[in-house]
């Protein structure tokens, strides 16, 4: 089909409905957001440097308060809050935006998007590839964006359904507890080893990076830090593994509510052929769904709630997004394109359904059977033309 | 005219100290960050591996008017500065209003440097230079600069020649200089020709140093000339009288393209020729056309005006790339020099040694990227 909305009902009348922009819009779309791209990179300067250097104090301050809060075991609730935010600054607004090259233009090693490591078992090298090139040049193209499910869950209905896929909300919850293992074994393809469409020999490059990245982790969180702490190994040992399961349950979280609520927008690979600037902006626009909040509930998502105006322009410094959502927002009421944005408990709970629903067998189609052939996904025919 | 600083100095940290921070333990417990994303956030000049350094000094060496001057900087270094040997050159970065970090290369003036100690690099403030604009001009004194270590093989030898030969021209005295000025520390007692090129009397640079230079003698020739004002210009045969069979004679230089051009003709081949010359930003004309120059490749081609990635491409490399629209930032590469236009905004942009994405960057004219 040209499109799948996730809602009940991708008729004819609906599929067409979505795609109601002109080749002529969507190169005005494209117009004018790349305006308000060319505004910002043009202001860009002092205090957006100044911001990003609050927060890595921010973040460091809160690991060493954190590391050194173990020696006092009545704190150990302190400890683990404030490592685990500490991890979590580190990862999203610092580690996510930084490797996207945000900073890049400041000119700092620390702050450069090819020289950041990032405190999690992910190597940045493996990650930048299929994050920021693989997931934000493909984003919701069902069969080329990786992240539609990160090869383990059935996130959209033209993936077809499989009886693997009964255990989805299984495999959600063990993905969310284990977030940043799922994240660096991503690179891996594992789907795609089981069907045959990667070979064990195709991973043999990452793995030395990998497990050098993961044993630093190991080491640093759960054999060095404890170690220093004598007698109460056992206690920051459990409080390194607490705050690394905090991060993940927050990460994984903001990250599903990004572009998995019900209403955004899947694409296949023959309609984004060849296209043009201005399609890509519209599909990151309704590929892509915001958390509403306040302030530091926007930071410690690393400004992934504004996931709409990141998708749109992911190099922006993420301090900036809240800034032009409304004129985002605005666009988009101007070309009739839903702006998809909604509290943080309305779209986890829509997450969760849409989870257990793609567990199930879509109950629309035809009678389908048990097995389906897994080759045939990607290019699936259209329904609506 | 010179201003020494009056702000507090810091310790260089204890060498046990040293030897702590730069441990493996150190760095597995600070990973993945490293030790000086710490310590820099409690004092910018406690570092266990990079190079900073405080302005300690900010002195005018020459100020014509109407002409750029010429200033010197006496920069303190954080202790893990390893010296340098005279010649050599160091990149200098600063944060022009706390935002983005310009990092130009610098010579040092002063004499051979040990670990830790102060030494001075001199410049002349390039109208078009962030950098070197920034430090003659507004630098407070006390402010931190990120530096390299220093680097270049435009050094002495450890056993001087009994006789070596000096030619430099305009602010490309430094490297000579920071010799000059080794050699008479180590009390060197053969015999220097020590050639300089100014546009004036008045833009002399190091003019009262090099004055007691000529007064008190000890073997070294000095020979400051002023072509615009009628002294002879640099030519085999005038060399040749100076110093007969210059050839032979052990020779640095320094100075701008011509200078140096005239020297490579003058020498003609010879090994004794030892030659330094600054890069300058090098602006197109604005139209495509020109030669695209992939260095670590060794392949040259007529710019098309496409991508920079296209065309490598078209020469059949393959450099890393991926969203092919300056997204993901896989495709970053240097720019050693010429003139890029960015595909996208417009802009364009010659800095030399500047890293681009290749996918959205298009030359202007001549370009070298290290592909």
């Amino acid at each position: 089909m040209t499109m799948t909305m996730t809602n009940p009902q991708p008729t004819a009348e609906e599929a067409a409905g979505t795609k109601r922009l002109t080749a002529e819009q969507l190169e005005r779309l494209g117009e004018e957001l790349d305006a308000i791209r060319q505004r910002i990179l043009a202001d860009l300067g002092e205090e957006d440097a100044a911001y990003i250097r609050k927060v890595v104090k921010a973040q460091r301050g809160f690991e060493i308060a954190g590391r050194a809060l173990f020696y006092l075991p009545p704190a150990w609730p302190l400890a683990v809050a404030s490592l685990s935010i500490s991890k979590i600054l580190d990862n999203m607004e610092i580690g996510h935006n930084v490797m996207h090259g945000q900073y890049d233009w400041m000119g700092d090693p620390g702050l450069n998007s090819r020289m950041y490591e990032w405190d999690n078992v992910c190597p940045s090298d493996q990650w930048k590839n299929s994050h920021n090139f693989i997931h934000h040049t493909y984003t919701n193209i069902v069969g080329k964006d990786r992240d539609i499910g990160y090869g383990v869950l059935r996130m959209d209905e033209d993936q077809p359904w499989h009886p693997y896929y009964l255990g989805n909300p299984v495999y959600a919850l063990l993905l969310m507890v284990f977030f940043e293992w799922g994240v660096a074994m991503h690179d891996l393809e594992v789907e795609n080893l089981v069907s045959g469409g990667r070979s064990l020999e195709d991973n043999k490059p990452l793995y030395p990076g990998l497990l050098r990245k993961m044993r630093r982790q190991a080491v640093k969180d759960y054999l060095l830090f404890p170690a220093l702490t004598g007698p109460l190994f056992p206690l920051t040992f459990a409080g390194n593994a607490v705050a690394n399961l905090v991060r993940n349950v927050w990460a994984f979280n903001i990250i599903f509510c990004g572009h998995f609520p019900a209403g955004v927008a899947t694409f296949s690979i023959e309609e984004c052929e060849d296209e043009t600037r201005g399609h890509w902006y519209y599909r990151q626009l309704l590929g892509s769904a915001n958390i509403t909040g306040g302030k530091v509930f926007h930071l410690l998502t690393g400004n992934l709630s504004h996931q709409i105006e990141h998708h749109l322009f992911p190099d922006l410094p993420a301090r900036r997004y809240p800034q032009i959502a409304e004129e985002v927002r605005e666009i988009c009421e101007r070309y009739d394109l839903d702006y998809n944005a909604g509290p943080l408990g309305k779209q986890l709970f829509s997450v969760a359904r849409k989870i257990c629903r793609m567990a199930l067998p879509d109950r629309r189609k035809a009678p389908q059977d048990d097995v389906v052939e897994p080759v045939e996904v990607v290019t699936e025919p259209t329904v609506a033309a | 005219m010179s201003t020494t600083t009056t702000g507090t100095t810091t310790a260089p940290l204890g060498s046990l100290a040293q030897r702590v921070l730069r441990s493996r333990t150190m760095a597995a417990l600070t990973q993945p960050h490293g030790v000086d994303r710490y310590l820099e956030l409690v004092n910018p000049m406690w570092a266990a591996h990079e190079v900073r350094a405080r302005i300690a000094d900010v002195h005018r060496e020459v100020d014509v008017p109407g002409h750029p001057p010429v200033a010197t900087l006496t920069l303190e270094p954080t202790s893990t500065w390893q010296g340098h040997r005279a010649g050599q050159h160091v990149q200098l970065g600063v944060e022009v209003d706390g935002a983005r970090r310009t990092t130009r290369v610098f010579t040092v003036s002063s004499p051979d440097s040990r670990p830790g100690d102060r030494f001075t690099v001199t410049m002349r403030a390039n109208p078009d230079g962030v950098v070197s604009r920034y430090l003659t001009g507004r630098a407070a004194i006390g402010s931190t600069v990120h530096l390299s270590q220093a680097q270049g093989d435009f050094v002495l030898p450890d056993r001087v020649p009994e006789h070596v030969v000096m030619i430099s021209g305009g602010s490309g005295i430094t490297p000579v200089m920071s010799m000059l000025r080794s050699l008479q520390r180590r009390t060197h007692r053969g015999r220097v020709t020590f050639i300089h090129y100014a546009q004036s009397p008045e833009h002399q640079i190091y003019a009262a140093e090099l004055a007691d230079v000529a007064a008190s003698g000890h073997g070294i020739d000095l020979h400051l000339l002023h072509p615009e004002l009628g002294d002879p210009a640099l030519s085999p045969a005038w060399l040749e009288r100076l110093v007969p069979g210059y050839r032979e004679v052990p020779t640095w230089a320094c100075g701008p393209a011509p200078l140096i051009e005239a020297v490579h003709g003058a020498y003609d081949g010879s090994e004794a020729l030892h030659v330094e010359y600054f890069k300058p930003p090098r602006t197109g004309g604005g139209e495509a056309g020109g030669e695209i120059t992939f260095a670590r490749s060794g392949r040259t081609a007529p710019n098309t005006g496409e991508s920079l990635l296209v065309q490598a491409e078209a020469l059949g490399l393959r450099p890393e790339s991926g969203c092919r629209m300056g997204i993901c930032f896989t495709c970053v590469s240097r720019k050693d020099e010429g003139t890029v236009r960015h595909v996208v905004s417009g802009d364009e942009s010659s800095l030399p040694d500047e890293e681009i994405r290749v996918c959205v960057s298009a030359p202007v004219g001549d370009c070298t990227v290290d592909l």
